[in-house]
């Protein structure tokens, strides 16, 4: 078995605020294969977003990776410096943000922005960095791109933009590429749209893929396995098709169970109570217990990661109740 | 059933007009043009009483701006909207704002749909006090009232809305509409902003809320599984037509204009197993230039010469559903 | 979007109050950690009350020409009195004591530039709001005029008021508030355009509030942040303003001398040695306009939303 691309070893990041220190990731780790596609789910405030940015060293003051370790190809690279940092950033390891304009410099036309993002990595002729662009433009999608070099950004629409930003993330063929909630911003057909390009790609490429979003059924058609993640700790890692038929944890059970395809037309959602605890002010022991139907007193140690099937792992001390449901309020 | 909300006609464009420079140069001979925005375009649509009615779309299709017009707070550029039989933008003085009251809005975006400076008991108890429905006496017990409701604790009213998650806040802005005694709600995107367990409580909430008030929604949402879940009939609308109308279950069994089966068929659900996307090509049209003939033509996959030239009539199919489309006259 | 924003990334703090909010206690504490506003904040504190408290702190009365002693003419800082008193800042030709005189000059300048400033907030806000709020016709009407006001230096427009209505304190404080006014009226515009858009306003429309109530009660406090730091630097200006007027003898009477006027009356003897009845009220207008503006710095950089703290 080779080893791993990707290895996050209990990753925590925490952010020094003035009204207390929020623990937005809290010791995190999973492992991801050489083209593996991974989907990282959880709601606002789960530290999904965070753990993706902290991979790459992007967290920013009052936050920083406390401890952890993130190895990729065995370099741990929560310990490196800057400069070695920024070789690996868009060259071997890409990120797309929600906002294309988290990528997109409004003033630039594309075609200087993308040549500068090859010649950042690699020195080339402006001619063959062109051609490069000219390469990965049509590979996402894009017709005539000639044309579309010439504009700027503000001439394209949301989903165009998005593409662009997977372009320049594809530019210098990375190992792997995480994807922050690129499409929850896109109208469903749109949305529809990049996510055929990306399973394309990922297929063709071989590129590993992380990818961070809310929307459990986008992840559950694209990736090869999930993680749910739950005020900063990952509390389900199993196979794509395992966590949507046979979820071991009750927050993904809930989760499920409250989209409003997987209720009767008509009748009252089953619904998780109770809201996401503030990562400033956690709970002692497991973080869902106050919203858990299976909580009892045991809950209130914090439990650990345990794989209760094969590959499928719950960070949950009633995991082998399977048949328990989540709350139904009338 | 009677009709309780009559949209006959209405359209609305928004004129960017020329300014001063512009004029000159139009004068000039330059070719200069008003960018209009046709956000919508004469749409017919009528809600019963008690029934929610699910307005499905995607951006610029005018489902907002057509939500807007329903709770008076933009007019029409043509044609009417009648609340119980009377023209809301032919309204004055106390027969406008009872009929005002009636229709509320509960808003997407729950960062800003509170203001941020008054406490809850304020923002909502104003309005109950301004317009009579209490004595400001009796405000804190009215809003406890309306708070228990919602599912908040009463005790809250004291606290800013800053204090509060994106979930308790919409409820603040549901208690807030409630207080004045509505008969119909339009919610455009109410659930968009939230996570999808918060979701489910605020959706649970709203079924509620129309047994115990009877009333009437108009649910605007892009959200094509929350729509499915709460309505009783939808109107897909594209480019600021509606091209499609009928009951939900209808629908989203057998839908019969192209561009809502692709919206169907593209919508992810949680299944188990990779599924391959297949997709209508082409990009949403701005509504600056909208394609002439049948907006819909240069993305669909059925599109023959008509298509592009004439307009197809939103014409009934079957009992009760009503389809925009020039296949639907093919047999 | 949510209160704490950091890489752009919303930390949803719910249900408990943990957020850093602009309230007058967290804006107080950002505001004395940095030092130099502090120091702003102590100059502006001292001034204050020696201001208010000039009758009581004074040790004299410049005004009451019967406690003058023409003998102690142009004494200069530190000389003794022939009763004994010392005069710090030294004394004037008439024998006033200077310290007295900046005192009660520093009254003059605060108020009225303070009283200026508070009337051309009230009428800038109320202008730049309903423009906002009605829009088209109104909002073009207004602006045009501030636009208009605006093209012209303030000092200008002073001078040209008090030429037209005389002298007095009040008819200064009229004059400065009709030079000002139109700046308040176009920065509120800006923040209340962006105000207007949000759905609170358009709750409030849906509710059938009058468009009283809604500028009033919804526009105007959420418009407030930016007004405070302009107006804080205005006060600034404004006291310049009036110190110019005053210098260039259209300000406020002999009767009332402001720091300006101080100023006036000491600029001749400035060259022939006499230095103290020029540059000491002319340090004061210094550290005070000083003080103003390191406060006002300091407060638009803890009010701006975009920048971290």
């Amino acid at each position: 078995m080779t080893s791993p691309l990707l290895q996050v070893e209990d990753l925590c990041t925490h952010f020094f605020t003035r009204a207390g220190v929020a623990k937005a990731v809290d010791g995190v780790s999973f492992s991801l294969a050489r083209g593996e596609i991974l989907g990282l789910v959880g709601e606002s405030g789960s530290g999904k977003s965070v753990t993706g940015f902290s991979i790459l060293g992007l967290v920013d003051p009052p936050g920083r990776i406390v401890t952890g370790r993130v190895l990729f190809d065995g370099r741990d690279l929560a310990s490196l410096d800057d400069e070695k940092l920024r070789a690996i950033r868009g060259k071997r390891i890409a990120m797309i943000f929600q906002d294309p304009m988290m990528t997109l410099n409004p003033v630039l036309r594309i075609d200087t922005q993308m040549v500068e993002a090859v010649l950042a990595h690699s020195s080339v002729s402006r001619q063959a960095a062109l051609e490069r662009c000219r390469q990965v433009l049509s590979m996402v999608g894009i017709p005539a791109p000639d044309e579309r070099l010439a504009s700027y950004p503000h001439h394209f629409s949301g989903g165009m933009r998005q593409r662009v930003a997977i372009a320049i993330a594809l530019l210098h063929e990375p190992d792997l590429i995480i994807a922050d909630e690129p499409t929850t911003a896109l109208d469903v057909t749109i949305q529809a749209q990049i996510l055929a390009e990306v399973q394309k790609l990922a297929a063709q490429t071989g590129t590993a893929l992380i990818w961070i979003s809310h929307d459990l059924a986008v992840v559950s058609a694209l990736a090869d396995r999930i993680a749910v993640m739950y005020a900063g700790r990952i509390v389900e890692q199993a196979r794509a098709a395992d966590v949507i038929e046979a979820p071991l944890h009750p927050y993904t059970r809930g989760l499920i169970d409250s989209v409003p395809s997987r209720n009767r037309r008509g009748s009252p959602l089953r619904q998780i109570t109770g809201m996401a605890p503030s990562i400033l002010n956690l709970p002692k022991g497991c973080a869902f217990r106050l919203r858990c139907p299976r909580a009892d007193s045991v809950c209130l140690e914090a439990p650990s990661e345990v794989e209760h099937r094969p590959s499928q792992w719950a960070r949950c001390f009633h995991s082998h109740l399977a048949d328990a449901r989540a709350d139904v309020l009338a | 059933m009677t009709a309780i909300m009559d949209i006959a006609g209405v359209s609305k464009r928004f004129v960017h007009e020329l300014d001063t420079a512009e004029r000159i140069a139009r004068a000039l001979g330059a070719r200069v043009e008003e960018r209009t925005v046709h956000a919508v375009e004469a749409v017919d649509l009528t809600i019963a009483s008690g029934e929610v009615l699910g307005l499905v779309g995607e951006s610029g299709c005018g489902k907002s701006t057509l939500g807007r017009m329903v709770a008076g707070l933009l007019t029409p550029s043509e044609g009417a909207i009648r609340f119980r039989g009377a023209d809301i933008a032919k309204l004055t003085g106390k027969a406008a704002r009872e009929s005002a009251l009636k229709v509320q809005m509960i808003f997407q975006d729950p960062m800003s749909s509170l203001n941020p400076r008054l406490r809850v008991g304020t923002i909502v108890g104003e309005a109950p006090v301004v317009h009579s429905i209490v004595t400001r006496a009796e405000r804190d017990g009215y809003v406890a009232e309306m708070l228990s409701h919602v599912g908040l604790d009463p005790e809250m009213l004291r606290r800013y809305p800053h204090q509060f998650s994106g979930g308790q806040r919409q409820r603040i802005g549901i208690a807030r509409a409630l207080a004045v005694k509505p008969e119909f709600l339009v919610c455009d995107e109410a659930v968009a902003a939230l996570d999808v367990s918060i979701q489910a409580q605020v959706l649970n909430l709203f079924m509620r809320l129309r047994e115990t008030f009877d009333l009437t929604y108009l649910f605007i949402s892009h959200d094509l599984g929350v729509v499915e879940h709460i309505s009783d009939r939808i109107a897909v609308m594209y480019l600021g037509r509606i091209v499609e109308e009928g009951p939900t279950e209808a629908i989203f069994a057998a839908a019969n204009h192209p561009y809502t089966q692709a919206l169907l068929a593209e919508r992810p659900v949680i299944a188990p197993g990779k599924r391959q996307f297949s997709t209508i090509r082409g990009e949403i049209p701005s509504p600056l230039k909208p394609p002439p003939g049948c907006h819909f033509h240069p993305r669909c996959p059925h599109a023959f010469a008509r298509c592009r030239t004439e307009r197809p009539a939103l014409r009934e199919i079957a009992p009760g559903r009503l389809s925009a489309c020039h296949l639907n006259e093919a047999s | 979007m949510s209160d704490t924003a950091i890489n752009g990334v919303t930390l949803e703090e719910p249900a408990i109050d943990a957020t850093p909010r602009a309230s007058l206690r967290n804006v107080l504490a950002a505001l004395l950690e940095d030092r130099l506003a502090m120091l702003g904040c102590v100059l502006v504190i001292l001034t204050a009350i020696a201001a208010i408290g000039a009758p009581w702190i004074a040790p004299q009365n410049p005004y009451d020409l019967g406690s003058l002693d023409i003998l102690d003419g142009g004494l200069a800082p530190g000389s003794q009195s022939m009763s004994g008193r010392t005069y710090w800042l030294g004394t004037d030709e008439q024998g006033r004591d200077m310290l007295s005189a900046i005192l009660y000059g520093l009254r003059v300048s605060l108020t009225v530039a303070g009283l200026a400033t508070l009337i051309a907030l009230a009428i800038g806000m109320a202008a730049g709001i309903s423009a906002a709020y009605f829009g088209r016709f109104v909002d073009t009407i207004i602006m045009r005029i501030v636009d208009l006001q605006l093209g012209f230096p303030s000092i200008l427009i002073a001078l040209i008021l008090l030429a037209v209505l005389g002298r007095g304190v009040d008819k200064v404080i009229i004059a400065l508030v009709l030079a000002q006014w139109a700046y308040y009226a176009r920065v509120v515009r800006g923040s209340a355009l962006v105000e207007n858009q949000k759905d609170y306003v358009a709750a409030a429309r849906c509710l059938a509030l009058s468009n009283t109530r809604i500028m009033a009660r919804h526009l105007l406090p959420n418009c407030l942040s930016p007004l405070i730091v302009v107006a804080t630097v205005q006060i600034a200006h404004a006291i310049s303003l009036e110190a110019t007027l005053s210098f260039l003898g259209v300000g406020v009477p002999i009767t009332e001398p402001s720091l300006g006027l101080l100023i006036a009356n000491g600029y001749d003897y400035l060259l022939s040695g006499r230095y103290w009845v020029a540059v000491f009220p002319g340090v004061a207008l210094l550290l005070i306009i000083v003080g103003v503006n390191l406060v006002g710095d300091r407060l638009r950089d803890i009010l701006n939303p975009r920048l971290a703290r």
